[in-house]
């Protein structure tokens, strides 16, 4: 596929050396087209994690290879592809929340009257106008994660992967940013890499779940869920919702035994 | 300023009464000068030799001072070495591991003799090898225990090296390194004394305390010893007062502003 963002192929990820080796993942193929929003979603220890760092060049394959934007993906971490979002927001305790926003522009070395108009514009995005000269602390995790979108958003990334980003929040407020999330995915076209482990978030918000096994990790079947755009909160009501929703459950006991292995990504 | 003399109150009624019962207790049970002065001799002692007092006290901070400069630069600059190089850090870690648990006021004789027994410097010496462990150790601390995260996230904007540590692990030093200084500034005010008991110029605390307990002047080394704590009580609040400022999101501070 010519309009593939990130391509997976062949890959193998083994942790550790010698007798103390643990395959984590294997034969991993996976390609995602632009704009697409894949969710990545297994039992614990399948390795989506693991896949999620590879595309995004914080580890390396042991065999295999990952292109993004038909480079590797060490050469477009370098170039600055990536905005990652994480399980914790991580946000620095002695910056504000617009110095938070502005880091990965100043680390790309961006001049101080551009960095502080983006940050304000991806503040706006994540509605958090008004807590620009807060610190983190001041904020409810659901506003600190935001916060964490707004920084991963502001230097215009070519694809977001996330970590579990609202893992560690209550169900209302997962909710509300599911919503934020889809409004921010439709607005600025970023394709997302999106690792969970509730496959009621999986299937709302996603073009595409990518259903993996555990020991080794591998993709067991990529789902196409095309559920009408844009999604809200009547989609969580639509019978086909839940069709989706059985559909992955069911596969991720093993009950389907359509084909393992292959995984391909159609073009929505 | 009502509120705050209200929550004041508790502990200087305490001071109060542990002064006063000292005073009772000397007079009632007839204790001698030489053993414990009453508060009110040493308070004497203090408005009788005050310019004095003020003077050595001086030049004892002086000699702090200036030795905490002196070891809390070596020290910053060794702890960066450290951490940047892993190389460094094989090469001086046991070291500094093994210079810690050496008693370095057992060098005081061996400085006096090296800087001056009447140079300032040879004290200052003494307080710079006390302080740099501590200090070396906190800020080693403070740039590694960095969160992984926080590493991932620099490492997924391809930040260098050199960002990595002055947006990420210097600041995250900082609390560290305050703490570090903090508790310093007391241990330096120590050095400083106890090198100056191994002698050196009579212009100083320790020479002041000695000089004046070998005369069976009590009341005036008391007068000395409240010299030594109110400057380093002093010294300490200096130190407690640019951290304020200069890391004011530091947890430390937030709990004393919500109270």
């Amino acid at each position: 596929m010519s309009d593939s963002v990130v391509r997976v192929r062949g890959v193998d990820k083994v942790f550790g050396t010698g007798t103390d080796k643990t395959p984590a993942l294997q034969h991993i193929d996976l390609e995602i087209p632009k704009g697409a929003f894949v969710s990545l979603i297994g039992p614990s220890g399948c390795g989506k994690s693991t896949l999620l760092r590879l595309i995004g060049d914080l580890t390396q394959p042991s065999v295999g290879a990952i292109d993004v934007n038909g480079k590797t993906a060490h050469r477009a971490r370098l170039d600055r592809d990536y905005g990652m979002v994480f399980q914790a927001p991580v946000l620095f305790d002695w910056r504000t929340v617009q110095g938070n926003v502005e880091l990965p522009l100043e680390v790309s070395a961006k001049d101080k009257a551009v960095r502080a108009a983006r940050a304000r514009a991806m503040l706006a995005l994540v509605e958090l106008t008004g807590f620009e000269r807060r610190y983190p602390w001041q904020l409810s995790g659901g506003m600190q994660q935001r916060v964490a979108i707004a920084r991963a958003l502001s230097f215009e990334p070519a694809i977001l992967l996330m970590d579990e980003p609202f893992g560690a929040l209550d169900e209302m407020t997962r909710e509300r940013l599911n919503l934020e999330l889809l409004r921010i995915w439709k607005q600025t076209g970023t394709t997302i890499v999106f690792v969970t482990h509730s496959i009621p978030e999986a299937v709302f918000l996603s073009t595409h779940v990518a259903v993996m096994s555990a020991r080794p990790g591998r993709i067991l079947e990529v789902i196409p869920v095309d559920l009408p755009q844009p999604r809200n909160d009547l989609t969580r009501e639509d019978e086909r919702y839940f069709g989706f929703i059985k559909r992955v459950r069911e596969r991720l006991r093993g009950r389907d035994v359509a084909r393992p292995g292959a995984a391909e990504v159609a073009a929505s | 300023m009502s509120k705050r003399f209200a929550y004041n109150a508790p502990a200087v009624l305490v001071f109060v009464g542990v002064l006063g019962l000292w005073e009772l207790a000397v007079r009632a049970f007839g204790i001698q000068q030489f053993l414990l002065p009453p508060p009110s001799s040493i308070a004497g002692a203090f408005v009788e030799h005050f310019d004095e007092l003020v003077t050595v006290g001086r030049n004892t901070l002086t000699e702090a001072v200036g030795g905490l400069l002196i070891g809390g630069v070596a020290a910053l600059v060794v702890a960066f070495a450290i951490a940047r190089w892993a190389t460094a850090s094989r090469a001086l870690l046991p070291f500094a591991i093994a210079a810690n648990s050496v008693p370095i006021i057992a060098f005081a004789p061996i400085m006096n003799n090296w800087f001056g027994i009447l140079s300032p410097l040879s004290k200052m010496m003494v307080v710079a090898v006390l302080v740099f462990f501590p200090i070396m150790i906190n800020t080693l601390r403070g740039l590694t225990l960095v969160d992984q995260g926080s590493l991932e996230l620099m490492r997924s904007y391809a930040a260098t090296e050199l960002a990595i540590f002055t947006k990420v692990r210097l600041p995250n030093a900082l609390p560290y390194i305050f703490t570090a200084f903090k508790v310093s500034a007391t241990l330096s005010l120590i050095g400083a004394i106890v090198a100056e008991y191994f002698g050196g110029s009579r212009s100083a605390l320790g020479q002041f305390i000695i000089t004046e307990a070998a005369f069976f002047r009590f009341a005036n080394a008391w007068a000395a010893i409240v010299v030594a704590s109110v400057v380093s009580i002093a010294f300490f609040l200096i130190i407690l007062a640019i951290e304020r400022v200069a890391i004011p999101w530091h947890s430390s501070a937030r709990i004393a502003d919500s109270s």
